[in-house]
């Protein structure tokens, strides 16, 4: 900003939001239902319940999951997932040989069509700086513990190319239903800090 | 036009030291914990196409903030001062306008500044989105070794720091897109191919750092041939 505040009289962010608000909203260049619709695609409609059957499908359909790893884009179009940061997506599979973990150092660029808006912890300062120079460090602190001989690939994104992680099937799962595999897949499990546990 | 300014300061993070420990999950967060951050987030969705900017733009308008602009007021704080880059700068709202208008819904009585004449770049993508469909041939080739170039020109880049002089392989080539180091400043799109680059840990930072494989995509007018 070009204005220097000083900490102390810092306008609390609610009462800066709304004067802007009311600042473009009198000129008829904001329509607050516009807003409002926006706000609620993505508190109800896009989040990572998209990514779980998209993860779920390509568990239990072969070829899906080979469409999907070819070209994500098309793939998870066939599900009816598209829109805002997800003009092009690599699908990339984690295996007992090799863990990915997705980050956006630059800002926090993410799969909104899959799952929605970033949590806290991936628009962190410490996630961003730190996962792309001791990932395993980081995932341990996180919580994951990643077999000494598991390859650890970090995918940063630099352009409008969106990452997604396909996390490994739970052993003991073979008898359940595309649903009830959705439900185990979780957002962190998508984005590489968390495997799925049945 | 946007003034150029520095690249980026505190956003390009990557690789640096000194923002403490991993975060905590919180798998029951709220998508939006505070209301104005909602709000904050639509304005600044909307603030593009009203100030006739666009996502680069937007990214560069975060990345101009100071520090404590940045981070304070975390995700979208620096959204909302972003779109009010955005908006200054096309002169959409005048300086000063928010600060006079927060201090009147608080019960002040001051004046504010009228609302200027806009002035928003004469400027308009090809095309929605990023992706742009070109002729030109590829530079590099899958399995090729490039190096990412230094980048000292002020302005906009997404080309990271800490990839700046390191070898890598091209392991995936992607779709053309423009070029975010122009289109930011609404002087050209530049569509170009982007492509995959995978860098081995140790080439990234020093010998003794943890061994990982690190791939990002960069645009081409980062990278150069490799011997």
């Amino acid at each position: 900003m070009s204005k220097a505040q000083s900490s102390s009289d810092r306008i609390p962010m609610n009462l800066r939001t709304e004067a802007l608000e009311q600042l473009l909203v009198e000129r008829g260049l904001v329509d607050p239902q516009v807003m409002d619709t926006f706000i609620k695609t993505y508190e109800k409609d896009v989040g990572p319940l998209n990514g779980a059957q998209v993860v779920a499908k390509a568990w239990t359909d072969p070829e899906f999951k080979q469409r999907l790893l070819d070209d994500g884009t098309g793939a998870v179009a066939e599900l009816g997932f598209k829109g805002p940061q997800g003009e092009h997506l690599v699908v990339v599979e984690n295996s007992s040989a090799v863990h990915n973990v997705v980050v956006c150092t630059l800002c926090s660029c993410y799969p909104w069509p899959l799952l929605g808006l970033p949590p806290a912890w991936y628009k962190d300062p410490a996630y961003r700086s730190r996962v792309v120079r001791e990932p395993r460090t980081v995932l341990n602190e996180m919580g994951l513990e990643l077999p000494k001989d598991t390859e650890i690939t970090v995918w940063d994104s630099s352009s409008e190319v969106r990452f997604f992680v396909l996390p490994q099937r739970p052993s003991g799962t073979e008898k359940f239903s595309e649903a009830e595999l959705a439900a185990l897949v979780t957002r962190d499990a998508m984005v590489g800090v968390a495997q799925v546990n049945a | 036009m946007t003034e150029i300014q520095p690249a980026s300061g505190v956003a390009d993070m990557g690789g640096d030291s000194g923002w403490g420990q991993a975060p905590i999950i919180d798998p029951d967060e709220a998508v939006f914990p505070e209301k104005w951050e909602g709000r904050a987030f639509a304005l600044a969705l909307l603030s593009m196409r009203l100030s006739g900017s666009n996502l680069d733009a937007f990214r560069h308008a975060m990345n101009r903030l100071d520090r404590e602009h940045y981070i304070d007021d975390g995700y979208y704080g620096r959204w909302l001062y972003g779109a009010e880059n955005l908006l200054l700068d096309s002169a959409i709202i005048a300086p000063g306008a928010v600060e006079a208008r927060a201090a009147n819904i608080a019960g002040g009585d001051v004046d504010e500044p009228p609302a200027p004449e806009s002035t928003k770049p004469d400027y308009a993508p090809t095309a929605a989105g990023s992706i742009r469909q070109i002729d030109a041939p590829r530079k590099f080739t899958v399995g090729q070794r490039v190096r990412a170039k230094t980048m000292n020109a002020p302005g906009h880049t997404r080309l990271q720091k800490y990839t700046q002089g390191h070898i890598g392989t091209v392991t995936i080539a992607e779709p053309a897109q423009v070029l975010p180091d122009t289109h930011a400043h609404f002087i050209a799109e530049n569509a170009q191919w982007v492509y995959t680059v995978s860098f081995d840990s140790r080439e990234l930072f020093q010998e003794n750092a943890e061994n990982f494989t690190l791939n990002t995509d960069l645009y081409e007018d980062y990278l150069e041939a490799a011997s």
